[in-house]
């Protein structure tokens, strides 16, 4: 049955159904409970799964970390709410130093199923540390899994198959997006659904590739259609740990050119990372040098400037401009 | 309480006074003496299995030093003088019961019967782990301080959800430091456990020193009484007194068992060793200090007792020493002989699905490796 959903909805409806095909499965977090989350994201779960399968924890967020660590140790699936992704630096130390690693100083033994939910991302006029980008952290760490969505149907489907991977997977949710509504097939099974892992071209073109997760995705799309001149094709990568490089790189072989775009600052980023693997693997291919549109190298400002900190539909396309200058 | 935060030039030996309400059932002259409030009898056999514990886990343990020493294990953490409150807490513990330690447990792990050779891997470097924590119930070790005070909550919490609460039912025992109190993961432990009653002992081994750093230098009241601040009780045992040590785990193990919520228990002991072996003790503590507390050492006061009240003879003594011997050479040849890991081996395990980047990683760094096959044959 399609239903038209919001990509907060189609998250909710996700865990939803995974609650109800897994009675190991919790939802912890600040306000998760009676409130449904400051985004109404867990909206209605409280109420028919209870406080044992929808906790609301106290105030610590290395406690949800911690705590979720140790509920996955004794057989149970916590998926984690971190209210604000500038709020996720209190429980990095459970993060990075417990969560990813345990698998393997266990020689394989344990297994870590845990998901950490984070809203990401500016566009929304919020305060400091309710914008943020901290991707790139996570994806540098071995024993986790990076994804983010960018449409309900995604949101949908990948919040499920994060649930059920036997990984700790951070699970990156577009603010911005969570009113965008789209229809969503709410009861295929779920191993009809793309692989969590994998890349999507959403939008084919012949002249250049741009690369983008999350809420710019939709940004590029939006560039594209603006681009009269040329052809673009747009990946959503989808997955930023690991990434699915063969679709990114038969893309870039199509079009020889590649524009990576994200909101995190420049430096040390994703699209430093993309940019090296592509000119490894397609340099014989590429008509130009990979341009980066991204966030600056700044904290993230204030939100009276965020429209020019976040990279935009002028910003992306004059991305494209660099690219063919060459 | 001193006030001085100063660093003092001359260093002052730090009394092994422990303050009021010290829980103590074995005097340091090996008397017995009953406490009001944990009533406990122990048979003369059960007595030398805890004396047998702690000196066979003392002879492991001096074994490994050694070994460092001699370069075969890249670091050790020495557990010397604090063998009662680890054997006397781990006895206390059923097998269904779930402990989480930090990195000095070696014999809580003898208790949970982890291999010594699973110990003296992690510390070699063959392994950032390595045993399954379901076989023993006892969870890897932790060298992050206070970590696993929250996994060992939220396990707790995940024992309450299965509905395993009650008589027949499963505890946690949380083990870490002094140094650890002072850590956010560990005061959250506290917070989480008390407002969730979860079925967890966290058992803090006050051994005065956190590497160079006196316990002054973390807390400004008796660690046992910060527990009222969260809600639950916390009560401060003589950690060299393995008597008081099994009798208060098991006590609290079983309220903490049958849902009353968790509870603290604070092991005033004394770390006899470096921190580990890459320290130096003498550039920050006194020899009057480490003497005082040899008379109060938890083996030889379990020794008087038992001789003072028959429990055993020169015979036990001579056969437990006997069998420390022949442990030490067995911890000998087996720390040598553990096989080093393959390269190939760092890629393993890193997920529990598959990661098409880290196998095309590991595929290349394979196949480099393998273009040097033969070359030491060709240059012979």
């Amino acid at each position: 049955m399609t239903t038209t959903l919001n990509l907060g909805k189609a998250i909710n409806a996700g865990l939803r159904r995974s609650m109800d095909d897994d009675p190991k499965v919790l939802l912890m977090g600040e306000d998760v409970g009676k409130l449904g989350g400051v985004f109404r994201v867990t909206d209605g779960l409280y109420k028919d799964f209870g406080p044992d399968r929808v906790i609301d924890t106290p105030l610590a967020e290395s406690g949800i970390i911690g705590t979720a660590i140790g509920l996955a140790l004794r057989g149970y699936r916590p998926v984690c709410e971190i209210q604000f992704d500038g709020f996720f630096f209190p429980s990095a130390n459970q993060t990075f130093t417990q969560l990813a690693k345990m698998r393997m100083r266990s020689n394989g033994a344990l297994k870590l199923p845990v998901v950490i939910r984070i809203p990401f991302g500016g566009g929304i006029g919020a305060v400091e540390h309710h914008s943020e980008s901290p991707e790139t952290y996570f994806a540098h760490t071995a024993g986790l899994r990076v994804v983010s969505c960018s449409t309900p149907e995604d949101a949908y489907w990948m919040i499920q198959q994060a649930v059920a991977s036997d990984d700790p997977v951070a699970f990156f949710e577009p603010k911005q997006q969570y009113w965008d509504k789209a229809d969503v097939d709410t009861e295929a099974a779920l191993s009809s659904a793309a692989p969590m892992g994998s890349a999507r071209v959403v939008r084919e073109g012949t002249d250049a590739t741009v690369v983008a997760y999350g809420a710019m995705v939709k940004t590029c799309l939006r560039a594209a259609a603006a681009d009269d001149e040329r052809s673009l094709e747009v990946v959503d990568l989808r997955s930023l740990a690991p990434i699915d490089y063969e679709t990114v790189y038969a893309s870039v072989r199509r079009t020889g050119r590649l524009i990576v775009v994200h909101e995190a600052p420049m430096s040390h980023g994703l699209g430093a990372e993309i940019a090296a693997r592509v000119t490894e693997q397609c340099f014989y291919h590429l008509e130009s040098p990979v341009i980066r549109v991204t966030g600056f190298d700044t904290p993230y400002p204030p939100n009276r400037l965020e429209d020019h900190y976040r990279p935009d539909l002028d910003r992306v396309l004059d991305g494209v401009d660099r690219a063919f200058a060459f | 309480m001193s006030t001085n935060t100063s660093s003092g030039a001359g260093v002052e030996p730090r009394s092994a006074d422990s303050g009021d309400n010290l829980v103590q059932i074995l005097t340091p002259d090996g008397e017995f003496r009953e406490h009001p409030h944990y009533p406990f009898a122990i048979t003369a056999e059960e007595a030398r299995g805890l004396y047998r514990d702690m000196a066979l886990v003392r002879r492991f343990d001096t074994e490994a030093v050694a070994l460092q020493r001699h370069g075969e294990l890249g670091l050790w953490a020495s557990l010397l003088g604090q063998e009662a409150a680890q054997v006397g807490s781990a006895r206390a513990a059923r097998p269904n019961d779930m402990i989480f330690p930090s990195y000095r447990e070696h014999g809580v792990a003898w208790c949970r019967d982890v291999p010594t050779a699973e110990l003296l891997a992690m510390f070699r470097g063959v392994t950032n782990g390595g045993w399954d924590p379901r076989d023993y119930g006892f969870h890897l070790y932790t060298v992050v301080i206070g970590t696993q005070c929250l996994h060992a909550t939220g396990y707790a919490m995940g024992i309450q959800r299965d509905g395993a609460v009650g008589e027949d039912g499963s505890a946690v025992i949380a083990y870490f430091g002094d140094g650890a109190s002072s850590q956010g993961d560990t005061n959250e432990a506290f917070v989480y456990a008390a407002v969730n009653n979860a079925p967890v002992v966290f058992f803090c081994q006050n051994n005065q020193w956190a590497i160079s750093e006196p316990f002054e230098r973390q807390s400004r009241v008796p660690l046992y009484q910060r527990a009222s601040g969260f809600g639950f009780p916390g009560v401060r045992i003589d950690g060299n007194d393995v008597f008081a040590s099994l009798a208060v785990t098991r006590q609290t193990l079983n309220d903490v068992r049958v849902g009353q919520g968790p509870a603290l228990i604070e092991a005033f002991t004394y770390r006899m060793g470096a921190h580990t072996t890459t320290d130096d003790p003498t550039r920050y503590r006194v020899a009057e200090e480490l003497e005082e507390w040899k008379g109060r050492d938890p083996i030889s006061r379990l020794r008087k007792y038992l001789t003072r009240t028959g429990g055993a003879d020169e015979s036990f003594f001579d056969a437990v020493e006997t069998e420390a011997e022949a442990l030490g050479e067995r911890v000998r040849t087996e720390c040598r002989t553990l096989p080093d890991p393959q390269p190939s081996d760092m890629f393993r395990d890193v997920y529990a699905e598959p990661h098409p980047v880290l196998e095309r990683q590991r595929d290349e760094f394979v196949e480099y490796l393998a273009s040097f096959d033969g070359e030491e044959a060709s240059h012979s």
